[in-house]
């Protein structure tokens, strides 16, 4: 028999935390086939972030490092600039990445660091209760918007894969979304198209992966993917941003 | 057709659905029987019609679907 879908080698056997219906969940799963597919299992550390996915050095059966918030893309560079043998990346939520860590996440880019950027967007912050993030769309409810995000007030929302495609040294850049299986499998596609890109030393890459968060959302996980469809899809659009040329990616 | 083999890691699943909603031949459904932690579990009603496309397990967020398929030598 041969296994078409199961657990990858890189998954620990450990029972995920998160919600039912988390798209996290599937997310760290494409992650751990890619790092099998490259035969990468033991020259991988992985660096975890603060947010839901704060425990996911215990679900990952690699090398993992923890991180201060939002300061992945910084303890990444330490690591892969001591170790550059190492494929190294980070896992961070959108709060993570495009609030507190803004800074870091912009000068890992703008520097080309050699490392892959896995980039959570639920559009809220999802371990503390769904608060607004840099992402939540204009008018979207959310614990610290009961009334709906007013950009008058509140702004707009940042689209990193855009802002980091405009830098030099970005090698490849990727949005891509999980709202239903043929989307996952493009995800798992862009995954593995960042890593190749670091292999190669091609410098810094990063996927931004449309995800789900249901019980900050109130939403059944079905109707959470068709929010991510209807609503996430239209203000970030599903695209390739950057591809630097030179591998058979 | 080749044989399928769909098989579940029980105690990791929460009854979200993803899978069920994924199945394009509307193979799957919650079971009677729920899990330790509560949850309600799904089975596969039709095993002679399941062609091991694997979308289910390609949705399932808990990785509680195993996918495997007969290889014609
Ligand atoms: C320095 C610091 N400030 C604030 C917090 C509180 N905090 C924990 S997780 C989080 C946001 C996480 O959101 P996100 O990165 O989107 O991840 P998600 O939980 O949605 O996966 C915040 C603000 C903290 N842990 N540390
Ligand atoms: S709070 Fe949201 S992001 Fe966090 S595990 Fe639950 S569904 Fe996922």
């Amino acid at each position: 028999m041969k296994v078409i879908s199961g657990k990858p080698e890189s998954l620990t056997d450990k029972k995920y935390h998160y919600c039912p219906g988390c798209m996290h969940g599937v997310i760290h799963r494409l992650v751990a086939e890619v790092i099998d597919e490259l035969g990468l299992r033991e020259e991988t550390v992985g660096v975890a972030s603060v947010g839901c996915s704060v425990l996911s050095h215990n679900y990952f059966n690699l090398d993992m490092q923890e991180a201060a918030h939002g300061r992945a893309p910084a303890v990444a560079t330490g690591i892969k600039r001591v170790l550059p043998d190492r494929t190294v990346f980070t896992y961070q939520g959108d709060g993570d990445l495009a609030s507190i860590g803004s800074a870091e996440i912009l000068h890992a880019a703008a520097r080309g660091e050699n490392i892959t950027v896995i980039f959570v967007n639920n559009s809220c912050y999802g371990m503390t209760g769904g608060q607004m993030a840099p992402t939540t769309l204009p008018g979207q409810l959310t614990s610290t918007t009961p009334l709906g995000r007013d950009v008058k007030k509140e702004g707009y929302p940042l689209r990193m894969s855009e802002v980091l495609a405009t830098m030099d040294a970005t090698a490849y850049i990727a949005r891509t979304s999980t709202h239903n299986a043929k989307h996952v499998m493009k995800t798992k596609k862009a995954i593995l198209n960042a890593f190749k890109a670091q292999q190669q030393g091609q410098g810094f890459s990063m996927v931004e992966v449309l995800s789900t968060c249901p019980t900050n959302w109130k939403m059944k996980p079905v109707e959470a993917l068709q929010w991510v469809e209807n609503n996430m899809m239209k203000y970030f659009p599903l695209q390739e941003f950057k591809k630097v040329s030179g591998g058979d990616q | 057709m080749s044989k399928v083999v769909v098989s579940f890691r029980k105690e990791n699943c929460k009854g979200c659905g993803l899978c069920i909603n994924a199945c394009p031949k509307g193979l799957l459904d919650f079971s009677e029987s729920t899990n330790n932690a509560g949850y309600p579990t799904v089975y596969l009603k039709e095993e002679e019609s399941c062609t091991g496309c694997a979308l289910c397990a390609v949705m399932c967020p808990d990785v509680a679907i195993t996918v495997e398929k007969e290889v014609s030598a």
